[in-house]
């Protein structure tokens, strides 16, 4: 199993190899289309052979011996409940995205699907690598297929978004490393004998505590990084640039995984190294999602071109999993996870579907169309059962992350007031509005132009690929805990560990709480009364 | 038998399954009228039998039966299973839904059989069913949020059915908006329930009612009821039910008359025991029920068009259901639910009939070249209907009587209910505000009666208008014809109930007075006992028969009224009297109150612009303005550095040894 995992990593780079010696374009997509497919079937038994019970550990392993002298960093792959899902989705992105581009990319093919396939290991390397530094080495590696997927194969203004995405991005990672660094240390001074280590499974544990004071800057480090990544409001403005001029693979995979790199950095790093500082800035994140979800879906509301439209909904979308996340409770928290495949799959089949109904008329204006369900009344069936999984329809995907998510907000404690959750209810009227109004003047009408009157139903391969996802967004909708399952347990576990950890924290503070600078003891409540304060932040849960 | 209930539930969907998929990947198939019209029409009679089964299986007392399916959503502490709920109210709903549902499937067949999207229809009325029943079997208030914006996608898919007129999207997407403002009020009523109780499941709610403390009883009551205001068309968010008429005709009946528009009388009636602990929400109910009642029948006097003027009169008899609920009279409310989805499904497939017939005559004249346009459903161009269409007026007639309340019609019944608990309610806690009330509902009666007939005699009595008023319609009459029988046999049965329904509900004064004998004559009420509560009446004997008899009086007057200056054709001349006589009233009437301009002039379009003119700008100048600002500001400092890095030896070693002088400098002092 461990080498099945590392073979699905590395199974893309070697379609990258087949696909630089390949002699013809086609032979080009078809290489790719075969590396990503069985990419995608030896992922399969990983999600088969997954134990569920023990989802808080991780499985399928690979641990290496230190790969610097002198330093703790070792290559470290595996599973666990966190990572499982998204890795799936990743892996499911695959041969779809490639089938995506097939006839719209007609410049550099080769070097068009080499990125691609350098991209699919980055991604599956982020969520399945255990220790930091490896972690960190893949997030960037990431951005450097999507810098030219955008750059050299995107819209006219490629240039000026893709520069803005690569800097942007760039920025919060550095920030991040720096304080990956000083993580590395001081956990080595404080438990491996003043050796470096990044090992996650021993950051995350009990026996590693980080002071309230260096928890803040940390934090803010780290999900600085993260929260560029998301994104959250306001660090959200390269992702319009980025989306409306990308490819439009480069589109699904930025929306369906990228995006989701974000969040699954705040659950699997910030939380259970920084429980103090998560717990503390709850409210004030709360705040920033709940913003970013009034004020994306306005923003979405007005836009003139589509894919811009999917853009801003996706700061709406992501600002509901960040919401999910601070509520720090196993109901938010667990609807976070599921709306993050749910925002990978319908908001990557919305940008499928905006892709085909572009390479037909090279517009995405939403003024240039009208009355395409009679002459695309397929594409309008799938067209529609995609927006309505992003307005969160119950029965589809859409509606179980976000009522998770919205029903942990409201009773959580961490964010502490209904208000939060309130407005970001007013969400779901928004993503009706956008939508449906978009829905109405692109695809029901009388056709008016000429243009349109000749344009081509989808065809088998359009079909072909969107149909998985959509038994995906339908099955989510029926069946959640197939899926919620994996990572229920794991969820749980995170959350009391971090409720433990920030008692001991607090606990040691007050040891010196003189040592303490001012703001500290301000913004911690390390008042001696501290019976009141460090009592579990989650019990929520258990009731 | 009732843990056969899934089936009643399955049985539709795979009906909507098994049309929409194979009319959707097989051109043939669509052509397959009949196959399909009667594949969907057996999936909603089927379970209209079980539901008759497990009916006469049940007697009043017959405790739930709750039949899980599987678990759909789970996380943390909260679990919402695939459950259903059998008991009085559930199968009620059930016979309802399916069996009118099936009547209005029989009818479609006739009305849509010219129709190219004819499979697409009968797929999503399945589809509607489905999630109706959904609405009304399930054990927990999340799949009953699943059967809510289901039903409401179903009426988003049919009001735009013929999305090609703009007009009619346009229709489609402001009723599923308004639908989701109150669903979102439902969903914040759903998270507050979840607080109080830790779960949502009916029974542990239910045996959990101590949990609720007055403030949260309150609130998640009037959450509830804002929810119910958008689906159930109440004020505010009423305005998008008369413009849902966009949809094809048999869709109106079903959906927007006899069972979708309902259920948030039936979400009230479900929850009544948390209702009648908190008596300011039952006040708000009842004060926006008879608000909205008065204020649609006022509009309803005002319309030409024969479905706009259902439309708000459906609007106005759901205000009623509303006043039944807000003072206490949850069976009441039941019963005008079950009376109304039988007279108005019957008005409305009458109107169907009508607009059928006035089609006919429009294509046959254009067949025969004449370029004579009308509007179908305009009043003004009927009359005299009831020569050609024996069977569509008197059925419309019977229900007609059966709304305006005339004696032993079903609407009589149900109407007497809700003003008897008006007026008792008057007797109670805000006493005066339901005295005003009830008088409010006493003129609504008056004029429900009045314009009901004023839209019957119009299009039926009289003379034909259409050729007076038409250039090329001179002879038209004679394309007039009576619809065929799957479309007048449904209607048969509809008016047979609007006849007799009323009876499982006589009040048990009628015969108490005289027997002095408990009697159980009320059977709805004993069936109900078990699963609702409600307010006790207090009223004696004297009084109950006195407005019982002032409700007759109200009635008849005005049938009689209405009689005497519509039954001729002389109408219009009338309206013009009534119009001098009420001046801008009148205008207000007919202009709607203005509600949709006021939410176009003060959220719709201010929403808008700020988004396009002040986000939309702040986050391209402002945001991304100084995202790019810290750019410059790093690429300003580079460009200064950039000087020092001349490339030139020489200035290389004259800083170099600058430096070691500075530094040993430093060194030194």
């Amino acid at each position: 199993m461990e080498t099945l995992l590392n073979l699905t990593i590395y199974l893309p780079l070697l379609g990258l190899i087949g696909i630089l010696a390949a002699r013809s374009e086609d032979a080009v997509k078809w290489i790719a289309l075969a590396a990503t497919s069985v990419t995608f079937a030896v992922s399969l038994p990983l999600i088969f052979n997954f134990d569920v019970a023990s989802s808080d550990t991780a499985q399928f392993v690979t641990e290496s011996g230190s790969l610097v002298f002198g330093l703790d960093i070792k290559y470290i792959v595996g599973l666990d409940g966190l990572s499982l899902l998204l890795f799936m989705l990743t892996t499911f992105f695959g041969p779809i995205v490639v089938l995506g581009a097939w006839t719209s990319v007609k410049k550099h093919v080769a070097g068009f699907y080499s990125m691609l396939m350098i991209l699919q290991t980055g991604s599956l390397g982020v969520f399945a690598s255990l220790d930091l530094v490896v972690f960190y080495v893949f997030f960037e590696l990431t951005l450097i297929p999507m810098y030219f997927l955008i750059g050299i194969w995107g819209g006219s203004g490629r240039i000026a978004a893709t520069i803005k995405f690569f800097l942007y991005t760039l920025v919060g990672s550095l920030i991040m490393l720096v304080a990956l660094v000083y993580v590395g240390y001081h956990a080595g001074a404080a438990i491996n004998n003043g050796v470096f280590i990044s090992d996650w499974r021993v950051l995350s544990g009990m026996e590693y505590q980080i002071g309230l004071v260096e928890q803040t800057w940390l934090f803010l480090a780290f999900a600085l990084a993260f929260f560029i990544k998301v994104p959250l409001f306001p660090f959200h403005t390269w992702l319009p640039y980025a989306h409306t001029e990308a490819p439009t693979a480069g589109s699904v995979v930025l929306a369906a995984i990228m995006l989701k790199m974000g969040t699954y950095g705040l659950i699997r790093f910030c939380l259970p190294l920084f429980p103090n500082a998560m717990l503390e800035f709850a409210p004030y994140i709360a705040f920033l999602a709940v913003i970013g979800i009034v004020y994306g879906a306005l923003v979405a509301m007005v836009q003139k071109d589509v894919k811009k439209l999917v853009a801003y909904s996706s700061v709406s979308h992501l600002g509901f999993v960040v919401l999910g996340l601070f509520a720090l409770n196993v109901i938010g928290v667990q609807g976070a996870i599921i709306q993050m495949i749910n925002h990978g799959l319908s908001t990557g089949a919305l940008f499928l579907i905006v892709g085909m109904i572009y390479d037909r008329r090279h517009s995405r204006q939403i003024e240039d169309f009208g009355g395409i369900t009679t002459i695309m009344p397929v594409f309008a069936v799938m067209f529609m059962l995609a927006a309505f999984s992003s307005i969160g329809l119950p029965g589809l995907n859409g509606f179980v992350g976000e009522f998770l998510i919205l029903m942990g907000a409201f009773t959580s404690e961490s964010i502490g007031n209904i208000w939060f959750a309130i407005v970001a209810t007013t969400g779901v009227i928004l993503a009706a509005i956008y939508m449906l109004w978009m829905f109405q003047r692109v695809m029901f009408g009388p056709v008016t132009k000429e243009e349109n009157k000749n344009l081509k139903d989808l065809n088998a391969r359009e079909i072909g690929l969107l149909i998985p996802v959509m038994i995906f967004i339908i099955w989510i909708g029926v069946r959640p805990t197939h899926f919620t399952q994996y990572s229920e347990h794991q969820v749980t576990v995170l959350l009391e560990q971090a409720d433990e950890k920030r008692i001991a924290v607090i606990e040691s503070a007050q040891n010196d709480i003189h040592n303490l600078p001012n703001w500290a003891s301000k913004f911690y409540d390390i008042t001696p009364s501290l019976a009141e304060a460090t009592t579990p932040k989650t019990d929520q849960d258990e009731r | 038998m009732a843990e056969y209930v899934w089936l009643i539930i399955a049985i539709p969907l795979a009906g909507f399954l098994i049309n929409g998929l194979l009319g959707l990947s097989s051109e043939s198939y669509r052509k397959q009228k009949s196959v399909i019209g009667w594949l969907a029409t057996v999936a909603v009679f089927i379970p209209f039998l079980i539901s008759v089964l497990i009916f006469l299986e049940m007697n009043a007392g017959s405790e739930p039966t709750v039949v899980r399916l599987f678990t759909w959503i789970e996380a943390g502490s909260f679990t919402s299973d695939i459950a259903y709920r059998v008991d009085q109210l559930s199968i009620l709903m059930a016979l309802v839904v399916t069996g009118v549902g099936f009547l209005i499937h029989v009818y479609s067949m006739g009305y849509m059989k010219d129709d190219e999207g004819y499979w697409k229809f009968f797929t999503y009325l399945n589809m509607f069913i489905f999630a109706m029943l959904n609405l009304v079997m399930a054990n927990n208030l999340v799949l009953l949020f699943l059967g809510w914006e289901g039903v409401g996608v179903c009426s988003y898919l049919l009001i735009g059915f013929w999305y090609g007129d703009m007009e009619k999207a346009s229709a489609a997407k402001k009723a599923f908006i308004y639908n989701r403002v109150g669903d979102f009020a439902f969903l914040i009523a759903m998270f507050l329930v979840f607080r109080a109780v830790g779960s949502l499941d009916f029974d542990v709610i239910f045996s959990n009612m101590a949990a609720f403390s007055p403030d949260i009883a309150f609130w998640v009551c009037v959450l509830m009821f804002i929810g119910a205001t958008g689906k159930s068309a109440q004020i505010p968010l009423f305005v998008w039910l008369p413009d849902a008429m966009a949809g094809p005709t048999p869709v109106s009946a079903l959906i927007h008359a006899a069972t979708m528009v309902t259920s948030g009388i039936y979400l009230i009636t479900r929850f009544s025991g948390l209702y009648m602990g908190s008596p300011e929400a039952m006040l708000l109910v009842a004060v926006i029920g008879g608000l909205t009642a008065i204020v649609a029948a006022t509009i309803a006097l005002t319309q030409y068009d024969i479905k706009k003027v259902l439309a708000y009169s459906t609007v106005s008899q759901l205000g009623f259901m509303f006043l039944a609920l807000g003072s206490g009279g949850y069976v009441a409310a039941m019963f005008h639910v079950i009376t109304h989805a039988f007279f108005k499904a019957c008005l409305f497939l009458g109107s169907g009939s009508v607009i059928h017939a006035m089609h006919h005559v429009e294509h046959e004249l254009e067949h025969e070249g004449k370029d004579a346009h009308f509007d179908p459903q305009d009043m003004r161009n009927m009359g005299g209907l009831r020569e050609y269409m024996p069977s569509t007026y008197k059925t419309f007639l019977i229900s007609t009587f059966a709304i305006a309340g005339i004696p032993f019609f079903s609407g009589f019944f149900s109407k007497d209910e809700i003003l008897a608990y008006l007026f008792n309610a008057g007797l109670g806690e805000y006493g005066a505000i339901y005295f005003g009330l009830w008088g409010l509902a006493v003129i609504t009666a008056f004029l429900t009666a009045f314009y009901m007939f004023r839209l019957t005699l119009t299009t039926f009595h009289g003379t034909f208008k259409l050729p007076g008023k038409v250039k090329g319609a001179e002879d038209s009459a004679k394309y007039l014809h009576e619809s065929p029988v799957s479309m007048t046999a449904p209607l048969w049965v509809l008016a047979g109930l609007a006849i007799v329904g009323g009876f499982m509900g006589i009040p048990e004064f009628f015969v108490t007075t005289f027997t002095s004998t408990d009697a159980t004559i009320n059977w709805l009420y004993s069936w109900l006992s078990g699963v609702t509560t409600r307010a006790e009446i207090i009223l004696p004997y004297g009084i109950k028969w006195t407005l019982v008899a002032f409700a007759i009086l109200v009635a008849v007057s005005a049938t009689i009224f209405a009689y005497k200056k519509y039954d001729n054709d002389k109408g219009e001349e009338t309206d013009a009297a009534i119009r001098a006589r009420f001046g801008g009233l009148y205008t207000t009437w007919e202009e709607k109150y203005l509600f949709d301009e006021a939410y176009e002039k003060s959220i719709i379009k201010p929403g808008h612009r700020f988004s396009d003119r002040v986000l939309a700008i702040f986050d391209i100048k402002i945001i991304d303005g100084f995202v790019n600002l810290i750019g410059s500001v790093v690429q300003f400092f580079g460009s200064l550095l950039r000087f020092v890095q001349t490339g030139v030896i020489h200035t290389y070693a004259i800083a170099f040894l600058i430096g070691v002088i500075l530094i040993i400098g430093l060194l030194i002092f």
